[in-house]
C-alpha cells in the first residue's frame, strides 16, 4: 500500500460577499496510482478544491498537505511536483505545439538530455509527434487537451490536477485521453480528474463526490452504484406517447428516477419499492421490464433523494397546437464556410410539427454553426435555412414573434433583476400592460422565482438561472423553441426538470430545435442528426441510430458507442 | 413597435443606473473632471522662473528689473552670476527664459542710443516661453513709452487690447464649456458601443436578434439612454460651471440642449458603427480611443484650427466635436444669433444621419 499523497483536512473556503461557504468541511486523501475523480456540478466546488491544492488560493480553515508539504507556504518546492492544467489549457494559440512544450519546459527548469528525452517521450505518449509545427489554436479539442496534459506532465509531477479535461473533447478523443491517463497511473502518479459529466466518475478509482460545496461521496465508484443494484429497470417497447408514460411513471410513489431512453424508459425504484404494475403505466401491449446495470447518476439522485416532477404547469399554460405533420424547420444544402474552412457542409434536414429534433455532436463539431444559421444568427455560405417557410435571415420581425430561444449559459442581464429580466423580455415581445403583468406573474409561479424576485441574475443559483432563461424564452406562447446546450453544467435534477417541462410543451404541439453534447440528453429527442466535423452524418430517431450500430458482441449499444460507430464509419469511409 | 423600444430603453437605464459600478463609471468622471480640468488644463503662463544674467549695474537695467519681478508671469527670480549659469539653468528647466543685459546697457540708455538685450527661451516649452517672452515685450515697450514720455517726446502709437467674450481671458470659461463636450463625448460611446460588446459577450446580444425587435429598433434602444445620459451629464457641467466657477451663460438654454442632442446622436451613431465591428468589449475600447484621440485633436480645443494646414481644416468640418465646442462656447460666452447657430448646427444634424446610417448598414450587414 503506497502511502497518502494528499491530506485533505477539512478544508473550508468561503469567498467574501457570499452566504454559502464554496467547500465545506472537506476531508479526504488521495493517493498515487490511482485516478480520483472530482464530480460534481457547476459550482460544486471543484474548481476552488484544485486551486487551493495547487497553491493558487488560500484556504478559509483546514489544512491541506502534500507529501507533508504545505501549497502555499511550500509553493517553490511543490512546483516541482505538481502539474496543474487550468480549464482553458493554459496554451498558447498563436504558439506551435513545440513551442508550447519549449516554453513550459523552460518554465519548469526541464533542460538538457532531460529536456529531449521527455519532449519525445510525452510525445509519443499523446500521439502529437506528427504535429509538433502546428499552431495549438488549430488543434482539434481532443489534440489541444492532450497537449495541455503534456504540458503539465515536464518535469514529471507526482501530483497532476486536472480540470474539466473532458470538456470540449468528443467521445473518441476521450476514450484515447482516458488511455494516456492510464499509463500514466500505472507510473505511481496521483491523478485528479474534475469533472461534470458523471458517467465519468465510473472511469475513476476513487471518487469524492461534490454537490453545491458539500461532500456526498469519497470511495470507489462501485461501492456507489452498488446500492442500487436491483432497481434499475427499463421499460421497453413503449407504445403511444412515450412523454406520457414518462409523466406516468414520474407520478409512481414507488419511483425514484425516470428518463426517456429512445423508445423505452428508463426507471429507479426507491429502496424496497416494487416495479409499478404496467396497466397503470398504459405504455402499451408490448411494453416489458428488463433489468438494467446502475448509473453513477442513478446513485446520485439517491444520495441527493430529490424527484424530479412528472409534471409541467407550464403545459397548461399553452394552447393546443395542431399536429399536423407540417414542416416547422427546413435545412437545404446549408453549408458555411469561414475562409478555409468548412465549418458546416452541406447539411439538410427537415423537423415537423410538435417534435424534437437534436443537433448531437462534441464540442466544435459544427452544432452551434448549424443552428445559429436556422435561427438567424449566422449568414450562410450557400443553401436555404427555412424556418415555417421562412428565411429568419431576412424577413421580419414578425415570423420570429413565434421563437423562442435560449442560449448556452443563459444569456440573461445578468445585473439586472429577475422582475426586470422577466419585464425586458416580455417587453420586447411585445406585451404590455395587464397582459404583461399576468404572464410575468404566471411564469413567476410556474417556475417558483417568487423568493428570488429582487436578486440580480448573476447572483442566482445556476438552476433557478437556468428556470427563469426558460421562462423568459415562453412567456410569449412561442410554438418553435431553439435551445442551444440548455443544460450544460446543470445538475442532474435539474436537467430533469428542465427536461419535463420541454417534454410538456412539445405534447401541446410546440417544436423544439435542440443542441447538446450530452448523449443521454440526445435520447429525449424524436430524432437526432449526428454532426461530426461539419457534416450531418447520420439522422434518425435515437433507437435507428442504436440499431445501426448492434453486433453480437454489443446487443445493446448506449448512444455513445452508436456515435463512436458512426463516426469511426464515416472516418473510414472518407479515406 | 414604441412598446418593444421602450422595453429596450428601460432595459438599458436599469442595466446603467441600476448597477452601482456603471453610476459610479458615469458620474465620476463628471466630477473628477469639472473639479480637476479647469485648473490643469490652464493655458496661462503663472508662476514661472525669470533668470536674469546681469552685467550691467547701472540705473536703467535695476528699474527693469524691478518691473518683471512684478509681472505674475514670474514669481521666481534667479540672479544668474556667469554665462555657464545661464546655460545650465535652461538645460535643467530651472527657468523659462534668461535675459542677458550687456555691461553698457544703462550707458546707451542714458545716452539715448540704442540699447539691446538678449533673451533666450526654452525652446522646449515654446508655448508658454512664446507667451512669457510676450509679457517680457510687453514691459520693456512700456518702459520704453514711458521714458519717451519723461523726455518730453511722444510715444509712438500703441495698441490696445481687450479680449471680448472673455475679458479677463480667464481660460476657466475656455475650459467648462467644452468639458460639456468632451465628458459627452466619452460617456455616449461608452453607453453605446461598450454595451453592445458586453451583451455580445453575455450572449444577450443573440438574444435580442431573434426576438422580434429590429436593428433598426435595437439601434434606437441603444441612442436614446446615451442621449439622456448626454444631457444629464451637460446639465450637471453646466451647473457646476455657472454656480461654482462663475462662466457667464449668454445664450437660449434651449439651443444649448438642442445642440447637445443632435450631437448625442452623431456619436452614438459612431458608439455604433464602432460596435457593429467589434466583438469583444477590449476591441470596443480600443475603438473608441481611435476615434476619441483624433476628434479631441481637430476639435480647436487643443490647438486651433486656424493654425491648421487648409486640408485639415476641412476635415475637421467632419468632425462633430468640433462644431459642439463651437456652439457651446458661443452659447455660453457670447449669447450668438441663431443664425450663426445654424451655420453649426446643420453640419452636427448632417453628421448625425451619416453616422447613424451607416451604423445601421454595418449592423445589417454583420448580423442579418
Amino acid at each position: 500500500m503506497p502511502d497518502v499523497l494528499v491530506h485533505l483536512d477539512r478544508v473550508k473556503k468561503v469567498f467574501p460577499h457570499q452566504e454559502n461557504a464554496a467547500l465545506e468541511e472537506l476531508t479526504a486523501q488521495i493517493m498515487p496510482g490511482k485516478v480520483t475523480g472530482l464530480v460534481g456540478p457547476d459550482g460544486a466546488g471543484k474548481t476552488t478544491l484544485l486551486r487551493m491544492m495547487a497553491g493558487l488560493m488560500h484556504l478559509t480553515a483546514g489544512t491541506i498537505k502534500i507529501t507533508g508539504l504545505d501549497p502555499i507556504k511550500d509553493t517553490s518546492e511543490l512546483r516541482k511536483i505538481i502539474g496543474y492544467m487550468p480549464q482553458k489549457f493554459g496554451l498558447y494559440e498563436d504558439l506551435s505545439v513545440q513551442e508550447n512544450l519549449n516554453l513550459h519546459a523552460d518554465l519548469r527548469d526541464v533542460t538538457g538530455h532531460e529536456r529531449k528525452e521527455e519532449f519525445q517521450h510525452l510525445l509519443k505518449l499523446t500521439d502529437l509527434t506528427g504535429f509538433t509545427d502546428r499552431p495549438a489554436g488549430k488543434l482539434s479539442g481532443g489534440m489541444k487537451q492532450k497537449l495541455g496534459l503534456a504540458c503539465a506532465l515536464l518535469g514529471r509531477p507526482k501530483l497532476l490536477l486536472l480540470d474539466e479535461p473532458g470538456v470540449g473533447v468528443d467521445p473518441i478523443s476521450r476514450r484515447e485521453l482516458w488511455q494516456v491517463v492510464r499509463e500514466l497511473v500505472s507510473q505511481d502518479i496521483a491523478l485528479v480528474w474534475s469533472t461534470a459529466y458523471l458517467e465519468e466518475a465510473e472511469l475513476c478509482d476513487d471518487v469524492l463526490l461534490l454537490s453545491e460545496g458539500r461532500m456526498l461521496f469519497n470511495g470507489p465508484p462501485k461501492a456507489m452504484t452498488s446500492r442500487l443494484e436491483g432497481r434499475c429497470f427499463q421499460l421497453r417497447d413503449v407504445a403511444g406517447s412515450r412523454r406520457e408514460v414518462l409523466t406516468r411513471v414520474l407520478d409512481r410513489d414507488e419511483v425514484l428516477d425516470a428518463v426517456i431512453q429512445g423508445n423505452s424508459v428508463r426507471v429507479v425504484l426507491r429502496r424496497n419499492a416494487d416495479k409499478p404494475k404496467l396497466e397503470d403505466l398504459q405504455a402499451g401491449p408490448k411494453a416489458h421490464w428488463v433489468p438494467i446495470p446502475p448509473r453513477f447518476e442513478d446513485a446520485f439522485l439517491d444520495v441527493l433523494g430529490v424527484k424530479p416532477p412528472g409534471k409541467s404547469p407550464l403545459a397548461d399554460h399553452l394552447e393546443n397546437l395542431k399536429k399536423d405533420g407540417s414542416t416547422v424547420i427546413e435545412a437545404t444544402h446549408l453549408t458555411k464556410r469561414f475562409g478555409d474552412f468548412t465549418a458546416t457542409d452541406d447539411v439538410s434536414f427537415k423537423v415537423v410539427r410538435g417534435e424534437i429534433f437534436g443537433l448531437l455532436g462534441p464540442n466544435g463539431a459544427g452544432k452551434s454553426t448549424i443552428f445559429k444559421m436556422m435561427c438567424g444568427l449566422l449568414q450562410l455560405t450557400s443553401g436555404k435555412a427555412l424556418v415555417t417557410n421562412i428565411d429568419l435571415k431576412t424577413s421580419a420581425s414578425k415570423a420570429r414573434q413565434h421563437l423562442g430561444y435560449m442560449a448556452q449559459k443563459f444569456s440573461l442581464y445578468g445585473n439586472l433583476s429577475v422582475q426586470q429580466n422577466l419585464m425586458f423580455f416580455s417587453g420586447a415581445y411585445g406585451l404590455d400592460g395587464e397582459e404583461q403583468r399576468q404572464e410575468v406573474a404566471s411564469m413567476v409561479q410556474i417556475f417558483h422565482l417568487e423568493p428570488y424576485l429582487k436578486a440580480s441574475a448573476d447572483s442566482l443559483p445556476l438552476g433557478f438561472k437556468q428556470r427563469l432563461a426558460l421562462a423568459c424564452a415562453m412567456m410569449h406562447r412561442p410554438d418553435i423553441l431553439f435551445l442551444d446546450e440548455p443544460t450544460s453544467g446543470v445538475d442532474p435534477v435539474t436537467r430533469r426538470e428542465f427536461w419535463t417541462h420541454i417534454n410538456s410543451v412539445v405534447e401541446k404541439g410546440v417544436t423544439v430545435m435542440v443542441t447538446t453534447h450530452f448523449m443521454d440528453e440526445a435520447e429525449y429527442c424524436d430524432r437526432i442528426g449526428l454532426v461530426f466535423r461539419g457534416k450531418m452524418i447520420a439522422a434518425n430517431t435515437p433507437d435507428e441510430l442504436k440499431k445501426m450500430v448492434r453486433t453480437e458482441k454489443n446487443p445493446e449499444p448506449s448512444m455513445e458507442d452508436a456515435f463512436i460507430e458512426l463516426v469511426t464509419k464515416d472516418r473510414h469511409e472518407q479515406n | 413597435m414604441f412598446k418593444r423600444i421602450r422595453a429596450l430603453v428601460i432595459k438599458e437605464l436599469q442595466t446603467l443606473f441600476g448597477d452601482p459600478q456603471s453610476r459610479v463609471l458615469l458620474f465620476l468622471p463628471v466630477i473628477l473632471q469639472t473639479a480637476l480640468f479647469p485648473f490643469a488644463v490652464t493655458l496661462d503662463v503663472q508662476n514661472n522662473t525669470l533668470a536674469v544674467l546681469n552685467h550691467d549695474a547701472g540705473p536703467a537695467s535695476i528699474e527693469l528689473i524691478q518691473r518683471f519681478g512684478r509681472a505674475e508671469a514670474f514669481t521666481h527670480y534667479i540672479n544668474l552670476q556667469s554665462d555657464q549659469a545661464m546655460r545650465s539653468t535652461i538645460e535643467n528647466q530651472d527657468a523659462l527664459l534668461v535675459l542677458f543685459i550687456p555691461v553698457d546697457f544703462s550707458r546707451k540708455v542714458a545716452s539715448g542710443r540704442e540699447a539691446d538685450i538678449q533673451a533666450i527661451v526654452d525652446g522646449r516649452r515654446s508655448n508658454s516661453g512664446q507667451i512669457a517672452l510676450g509679457y517680457v515685450e510687453t514691459i520693456i515697450q512700456s518702459y520704453n513709452n514711458e521714458r519717451l514720455v519723461q523726455a518730453g517726446q511722444t510715444a509712438p502709437s500703441q495698441i490696445i487690447l481687450r479680449h471680448w467674450f472673455n475679458p479677463n481671458l480667464n481660460y476657466k470659461f475656455f475650459v467648462l464649456p467644452s468639458l460639456v463636450a468632451m465628458i459627452t463625448t466619452i460617456s455616449v460611446l461608452i453607453v453605446t458601443s461598450l454595451s453592445i460588446a458586453r451583451e455580445r459577450e453575455q450572449g444577450t446580444f443573440d438574444q435580442l436578434l431573434v426576438s422580434p425587435l429590429t436593428p433598426g429598433m435595437i439601434m434606437v434602444g441603444k441612442t436614446v439612454p446615451a442621449v439622456l445620459v448626454a444631457m444629464i451629464q451637460g446639465t450637471l457641467i453646466l451647473l457646476a460651471a455657472v454656480i461654482f466657477y462663475g462662466v457667464p451663460f449668454e445664450g437660449s438654454l434651449v439651443l444649448l440642449y438642442v445642440s447637445i442632442f443632435f450631437y448625442a446622436i452623431a456619436v452614438s451613431g459612431i458608439g455604433l458603427l464602432i460596435s457593429s465591428v467589434c466583438e469583444t468589449q477590449q476591441q470596443a475600447f480600443l475603438g473608441v480611443f481611435t476615434f476619441m484621440m483624433p476628434a479631441v485633436m481637430l476639435s480647436g480645443y487643443a490647438a486651433p484650427i486656424d493654425n491648421m494646414p487648409g486640408w485639415l481644416q476641412v476635415v475637421t468640418e467632419a468632425n462633430p466635436l468640433r462644431h459642439l465646442i463651437v456652439i457651446v462656447k458661443s452659447i455660453f460666452l457670447k449669447g450668438s444669433s441663431t443664425g450663426f447657430m445654424l451655420d453649426h448646427l446643420w453640419p452636427l444634424l448632417l453628421i448625425a444621419l451619416i453616422t447613424n446610417l451607416a451604423a445601421n448598414w454595418m449592423f445589417r450587414r454583420k448580423i442579418a
